[in-house]
């Protein structure tokens, strides 16, 4: 499966996430991107990382909720748990410490706190899904150098973390407890040391195995000539677009112009890198489908709270149960389809 | 083929030339081992080859190092990835991709190859190294020789002429390294590559080899057949010590030359009653087990120890006494518990299940793992896999102060434990510019100046050379002799049938031998030192076994 695929996907269920706070929508998405990744995913440690996406996710709404009762604006309502208020000074009129909990404020809490768990677990199932590095690597051959920078980039903070915990186990062999400021030069000393030697290590093995081998040192001067011209028209174009005095061709044209050149000079410093791509990811039927039911699902809600904003948004005063339109179920059951592809994942 | 014409190298900052008027010529299709004591060099030489030095490394590079025709001044190393292809001691750190059907594809993306012959070439390689199985395995799962026959097979996909090497089999146990050197072998014969290898451990390699490469400790270098260069080099594994010593020439390198050798003297011993061989007979007697009647005190006692690694079983349920007086070696394969048994055993480990007590010095048993860090290490030291984790101070001598400050010793303790095990190394040094040998002294010393009677060391022989793996073990002795207890894991057989008198074997997280390393060793088709194979039936482990009814003999 091509990478980009589940990540269209699932930004298409992270639209849908935002266009509303209604729980049932909301976590009918959630549902959706949970099947898909049980569905789909395959032992890989990216893949061991969605429990960690669905716990942050947890830790998220219940902090919105805990946010809510410390310090939300408690509005009036059916009182749940009658805290009492902590007085506050004058300037710090936004803020209620404690106060009355209602049935409305903390629905609401969870409402806002549920979206947001909503969209890290959209974008934890991307990642589950798709292998970063993959995903990175199906960058046009301009972007090659920077895709494999980020790619090492990624792959150093996880080892970071693990050679610390690494030394400060070592540490306390030497019967000393890493604190203080003392303790954080024993520990980043040896951590630096290792992540200097691992990096140097894999940068020579990259260049032995013929890294950055084609291109031409300096660059082409057409490409830096391309870029400059983008740069100066990007920052000309936002400054005709926002400055209501400047002519009209200030703005998006000026910006249209330096998108023409941007994309010309990658293509040309595309040219320079010479390489091939070992079984590059193909775009079939399978990755337009999955595509395509995260962008439904995507399109659907926002077309949906375009025409009746009120339809979907829940209740409080009076509280309501929410409504769940048909063609809403519709389109987040079309979100599922990933999940019953034939084959297993490739 | 490579060709060093006249070659100095001096790296910035040093007086001293690492590698001076080298001239060798490695033939196309040889396999040339690279030899030499620890900092001597080899790693030098074969960074040069492959135009690392001085590209990557910077220094001065006098004289010029010629791969198949093409001058490394003028060619960088990426230039010659067509040609030379680099495998390193630590392959995990050179791996760029996470699966290894990638990482076999990675050279020949770099290399433009056209997709349709890196198809091809992928399958070749998996099938000529046996990783069919493996291909979309995640590096990061693999075992230390499957990591290291990917790294191989990594550079192969390229197709180069040349294969560099650098300590491929130092960290992969006996098993591991066979297959590792079987498919070097291999490559050298069926495809005609050339080979330039270094190893410190050179029992399994030095009959394989066309040529030798001796790096001398003053940055020169003498080429000549293995058994001339073997026969006067600093270095010597011990089936070139027992030739030297029974004056064979010319010289064995394989076993099975050994053994034809070796009738007469095995003869000697059959005869037994005779005057000479009787003092092997009377060697083998490991003072601890000296008297059944006075049975050692048990310094550390482990019942049932469980060690879990997220959903991985590291140890299972291993029950262990370790002895006054003992030198135990933990054997096993990569990834069998070893590591996991040392930390839990010294309390700063995990430990699911099971109890660990030791021996106090007014006989009270503590656990480690509930004593505060600076307690534990009086009663269990460790010197972990990675001594450099515990070194963080600029200089010896501030890490030796900060030492004796840790372990509440005397001043000067540490300085003075450090000039026993490592004279040379001189106080305003930086520790990260010690040879590893060095380092592993430095953190002995700290470790011991805290006393402890249980001295536990995981992997120690990494990377030492002959010399200062024998320095080593004559401190381990000294240390069970004055009333300690030694517990260290290792894959290098040789070193444990000098210095240890039991082996404990795991597998699979259990326990599955634990005896007299003569029983456990001799018994064993991996395990068996060299002396133990040319020695077969008599249970003999080293060659100073054999020196007295040699020098007779003679």
């Amino acid at each position: 499966m091509h990478p980009w695929a589940w990540w269209v996907w699932a930004l298409g269920l992270a639209v849908a996430t935002t266009r509303t706070t209604n729980p049932l929508v909301v976590g009918l998405v959630l549902l959706a991107a949970v099947v898909v990744v049980l569905a789909r995913r395959e032992d890989t440690p990216w893949a061991r990382a969605f429990r960690g996406y669905l716990l942050l996710a947890a830790a998220v709404l219940v902090m919105r909720v805990a946010f809510h009762v410390v310090v939300g604006i408690k509005g009036p309502g059916q009182v749940l748990l009658d805290l009492p208020r902590v007085p506050l000074p004058e300037w710090a009129v936004a803020v209620h410490l404690l106060g009355p909990v209602t049935v409305e404020g903390l629905l609401g809490a969870v409402y806002a706190g549920l979206r947001l768990a909503a969209l890290v677990v959209c974008f934890g199932a991307a990642n589950a899904l798709a292998n970063p590095k993959r995903a990175l690597r199906a960058l046009p051959a301009a972007l090659h150098q920077i895709g494999t920078a980020v790619v090492i980039a990624m792959s150093v903070s996880p080892a970071l973390v693990t050679s610390a915990g690494q030394v400060r186990r070592a540490q306390r062999l030497r019967g000393q407890e890493p604190r203080g400021p003392r303790g954080l030069v024993a520990l980043a000393v040896p951590v630096l040391d290792d992540a200097l030697d691992r990096s140097l290590a894999l940068a020579a093995s990259m260049d032995s195995r013929g890294y950055a081998r084609a291109v031409r040192a300096g660059g082409d001067r057409r490409v830096a000539a391309l870029l400059l011209v983008a740069l100066l028209a990007a920052a000309v174009g936002s400054y005709g677009l926002l400055d209501a005095t400047t002519p009209g061709w200030l703005g998006v044209p000026v910006l249209l112009a330096g998108a023409v050149a941007a994309v010309l000079g990658s293509l040309l410093a595309g040219r320079a890198v010479r390489r091939t791509r070992y079984r590059p990811d193909r775009w079939g039927v399978a990755e337009t489908v999955v595509a395509a039911s995260g962008v439904l699902a995507g399109t659907v809600l926002v077309a949906v709270t375009a025409s009746d904003p009120a339809l979907l948004e829940p209740s409080l005063h009076p509280l309501r149960w929410p409504a769940l339109p048909p063609v809403v179920v519709l389109s987040v059951a079309a979100a599922v389809v990933p999940a019953l592809l034939p084959g297993r994942p490739a | 083929m490579i060709r060093f014409e006249h070659v100095g190298v001096t790296y910035p900052g040093s007086e001293r030339p690492a590698l001076r008027a080298v001239d060798v010529t490695v033939e196309e299709g040889a396999l040339a081992l690279v030899v030499g004591p620890t900092g001597s060099g080899k790693s030098t030489l074969l960074r040069a080859a492959t135009g690392l030095v001085p590209h990557f490394t910077g220094g001065l590079l006098t004289g010029r190092v010629l791969v198949e025709g093409r001058d490394t001044r003028t060619h960088l190393p990426r230039d010659l990835a067509d040609v030379v292809g680099v495998v390193v001691q630590d392959p995990a750190r050179g791996f760029v991709t996470d699966t290894v059907e990638e990482e076999l594809a990675y050279a020949m993306e770099q290399l433009a190859v056209p997709a349709t012959v890196m198809r091809t070439r992928v399958e070749e390689v998996l099938d000529l190294l046996g990783l069919a199985s493996l291909r979309r395995r995640a590096l990061g799962d693999l075992s230390g020789g499957e990591q290291q026959r990917v790294a191989i097979g990594a550079v192969l996909t390229a197709r180069p002429r040349v294969l560099v090497l650098d300590e491929p089999t130092s960290a992969l146990d006996p098993g591991a390294a066979e297959d590792v050197l079987a498919a070097l072998t291999r490559l050298v014969h069926d495809l005609g590559l050339t080979v330039l290898l270094a190893e410190h451990r050179l029992e399994r390699v030095v009959q394989h080899a066309d040529t030798v490469l001796h790096v001398r400790a003053d940055g020169t270098v003498q080429q000549g057949d293995p058994d001339e260069v073997l026969a006067v080099a600093s270095v010597a594994p011990p089936i070139v010590e027992l030739g030297r010593l029974a004056g064979w020439s010319p010289l064995p390198l394989s076993v099975r030359d050994a053994r034809r050798r070796a009738r007469g003297l095995r003869e000697g011993l059959d005869a037994g009653g005779g005057s000479s061989p009787t003092h092997v007979r009377s060697l083998p007697a490991p003072p601890a087990h000296a008297g059944d009647h006075a049975a050692p005190a048990a310094l550390l006692r482990a019942d049932d120890v469980h060690v879990q690694h997220g959903r991985v079983a590291a140890v299972r349920g291993v029950s262990l006494e370790l002895h006054a007086g003992e030198v135990t070696a933990l054997m096993g394969r990569n990834g069998a518990g070893k590591s996991s048994l040392l930390w839990a055993l010294q309390g700063s480990g995990p430990r699911r299940r099971g109890t660990v007590r030791v021996a106090g010095r007014g006989e009270v048993a503590g656990d480690p793992s509930t004593m505060a860090p600076a307690e534990a290490r009086r009663h269990v030291g460790l010197v972990p896999q990675d001594p450099d984790a515990l070194l963080y101070l600029e200089s010896v001598a501030a890490e030796c102060a900060a030492g004796d400050r840790q372990a509440g010793a005397p001043a000067g303790t540490t300085a003075r434990l450090l000039r026993g095990l490592v004279p040379e190394a001189a106080p305003d040094q930086d520790p990260r510019d010690l040879s590893e040998g060095q380092r592993l002294g430095l953190v002995l010393a700290i470790q011991l100046a805290a006393q402890p009677r249980v001295l536990l060391l995981d992997e120690p022989t990494r990377g030492l050379d002959y010399g200062a793996k024998r320095r080593l073990a004559s401190h381990l002795v000294a240390h069970a002799r004055a009333g300690g207890a030694v517990l260290l894991s290792t894959h290098d057989v040789e070193f444990v049938a000098v210095c240890a008198e039991r082996v404990v074997l795991l597998a699979e997280g259990e326990l599955v031998a634990d005896g007299a390393a003569r029983d456990v060793l001799v018994a064993s088709p991996t395990f068996a030192p060299q002396v133990a194979r040319i020695m077969h039936p008599h249970p003999v482990l080293t060659v100073d076994e054999l020196r007295p009814s040699l020098e007779v003999g003679a």
